[in-house]
């Protein structure tokens, strides 16, 4: 157990690292929500998905949908990192001509199951692909990202009441509770909480956990995979910008990559072996 | 054409395993036997349509293809930005099938009339936009869109439409069908209007007028040919449609025409002058209010040709 935390502690690292020197070579980019679910997502892509970068359409593949796409620097990645397409791609993070788009692009790079970026359509897309699933008897789970601030949309609670209604136990929902949107602190522009509760009256269940400790994450997955006849729900407590202490719970940071003395700083941080140099030109 | 949908449908899904039927609450029980005979494949979402054309598009990712059904405002205009991203940015094999062209529902008030859904449906890349003119093209409609890959929008009346064509037309997504031949003037005209238009040339040809009659099933891709040559043959061209003159069949005549012709012959569009529908009453009532009845089709087409002016 105690080497799997490691590699996994130690993959969450690498795409912290990444997330970081790509964001800041292309000076811009989403690195608060990225950085806040990199945990996440290394548990996800280096321990529970059941996927092969070698055949991205095998149809029995779990799913993941990133239904906060502007997170994307986090999952380009991990899909890199899973052998989706080359590490060094990373860097050409919104580029003119490139297939690392501000938001992910479905139709560009293998591994992306859903184009997104309008925020609050993740969970319902994921609700079609596990109805799917299960009439084909397919064993695949569909995992999906939100975000705090995401779940006020509208359409997020349309979704919920669809998947408890069909009983969709293949679904995984993991909402990255990092307090923060755009503009500042959700609590102060729109109140999501009491979360937990809502989500269980909606017919879910649903478990709170803390989204930076990988075991925590792993046994969440691990135990969600016995309940029977409704969906779940992970509520994992998050502090965004996670790793970069100076970044660390800004709402200023949700769209702004660190320049100048910053960006090394936060490199630095992260002990990135290979420092980046930030591209002059605009991004795309 | 309601019904006729129901039916196409139905032996679609006889058919292909892969044809869904999803709803946002307005199976109104006529989808009834769909649903005892694939119940798997026939979902009522609630009403709820941007979750709706989620799942449809999650259905889409893997492999199947959903046919979403509501009252064509509430499958396009309501959930807009799900279409936009959902079906149209994925490319997803969806097809929206919208009840209610223009005012059918007349009587229940704008908020259920459809006079943007084309306009906007248009505007969506990669979007195919068909408007039947009757039943049996209804039919035909809904076979061609589940040979097609990618997203279409299918705008139907509702039941009671008009019959246009005696037998099966022939139905080519994006070619036009001449429904009437004539060389004094040629209305285009799509959905529910074809009929009215039909009527109107009736009325002139008692005058000696020879009006073509352009049934534009397609609204996008639109038939660049049908108009061109119509352009040619024909003394005038008008449009008419059961939908705003914004953005609509009107105005993809107009581009076609100022783009290859630069409008050589005297042009009129019909539609509603950008203005909701706020007379209620039956569909003809509402017709003759905003001037789309055969009459004023007619009348327009005589002052065109007595003016001769562009
Ligand atoms: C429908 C929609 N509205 C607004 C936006 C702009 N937007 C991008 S990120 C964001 C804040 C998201 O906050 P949250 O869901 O908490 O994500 P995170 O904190 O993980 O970045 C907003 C409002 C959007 N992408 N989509
Ligand atoms: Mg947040």
């Amino acid at each position: 157990m105690k080497d799997l935390r490691k590699h996994l502690e130690e993959r969450a690292l690498t795409l912290r690292r990444h997330t970081i020197r790509m964001i800041g070579k292309a000076q811009s980019g989403h690195p608060g929500g990225s950085l806040s679910a990199a945990d996440i997502m290394a548990v996800l892509y280096f321990h529970k998905l059941n996927i092969d970068p070698k055949k991205p359409d095998w149809p029995d593949r779990d799913r993941f949908v990133l239904s906060k796409g502007h997170a994307c620097p986090v999952l380009y990645a991990a899909l890199a990192e899973s052998g989706f397409f080359p590490v060094d791609e990373l860097l050409t993070l919104r580029t003119l001509g490139g297939r690392l788009e501000g938001h992910p692009d479905m139709r560009k790079l293998p591994g992306i199951e859903i184009s997104a970026g309008s925020l609050g359509q993740g969970l319902a897309v994921a609700n079609g692909m596990a109805l799917a699933a299960r009439l084909d008897g397919r064993k695949a789970r569909i995992y999906v990202l939100m975000g705090d601030g995401e779940c006020q949309e509208g359409e997020v609670w349309e979704a919920s009441m669809f998947g408890a209604h069909h009983k969709l136990d293949n679904v995984v929902g993991i909402i990255d509770y990092n307090n923060l949107q755009i503009d500042g602190f959700v609590s102060d522009i729109l109140e999501i909480q009491p979360l937990k509760e809502k989500w269980e009256s909606f017919g879910w269940h649903t478990m709170e956990i803390d989204g930076h400790d990988v075991m925590a994450i792993v046994e969440a997955f691990d135990a969600v995979e016995s309940i029977k006849g409704r969906p779940s729900m992970i509520i994992a407590k998050t502090t965004k910008c996670k790793g970069v202490s100076f970044m660390e719970n800004k709402a200023e940071y949700h769209g702004k990559a660190p320049s100048g003395d910053e960006l090394e700083k936060a490199m630095e941080e992260l002990s990135c072996i290979e420092m980046i140099e930030p591209d002059n030109k605009e991004g795309c | 054409m309601r019904d006729a949908f129901v039916r196409s449908l139905f032996e679609l899904a006889g058919e292909d395993p892969t044809v869904f039927f999803l709803t946002a609450d307005l199976g109104v029980f006529i989808f009834d036997d769909f649903k005892t005979a694939y119940p798997g494949r026939y979902i009522n979402l609630g009403i709820a349509e941007a979750n709706m054309i989620g799942v449809s598009a999650g259905l889409a990712a893997s492999g199947k293809m959903p046919y979403a059904y509501s009252i064509a405002p509430f499958i396009t205009s309501r959930c807009l930005d799900q279409i936009r991203v959902d079906i149209c940015y994925h490319r997803s094999n969806v097809k929206l099938v919208g009840v209610g062209a223009g005012f059918v529902y007349g009587s229940l008030g704008a908020t259920h009339h459809a006079i943007e859904d084309i306009a906007v449906m248009r505007a969506l890349p990669g979007m195919t936009v068909i408007a039947p003119a009757d039943p049996l093209e209804a039919e035909k409609a809904t076979r061609a869109i589940h040979d097609l890959d990618g997203p279409a929008y299918l705008r139907l009346g509702r039941n009671n439409d008009p019959v246009v064509y005696g037998s099966e037309p022939g139905f080519k997504i994006g070619k036009a069908n001449i429904v009437r031949s004539g060389k004094d003037a040629a209305i285009i005209a799509t959905g529910t209007a074809v009929y009215s238009a039909l009527q109107a040339a009736d009325m002139l040809d008692r005058d000696g007028i020879d009006v073509r009659v352009i049934d534009m099933h397609t609204v996008k891709p639109v038939d660049m040919e049908a108009i061109l040559q119509a352009e040619e043959e024909a003394g005038a061209l008008i449009t008419v449609e059961e939908h705003n003159i914004l953005g609509g069949l009107g105005s993809a005549v107009a581009e076609v025409l100022s783009e290859h012709t630069g409008v050589k012959k005297p042009f009129r569009r019909l539609g509603l002058k950008d203005t909701f529908c706020t007379s209620v009453g039956t569909p003809e009532y509402i017709r003759e209010q905003y001037g789309l009845d055969p009459k004023n089709i007619a009348r327009t087409i005589q002052d065109i040709l007595a003016d001769g002016s562009r």
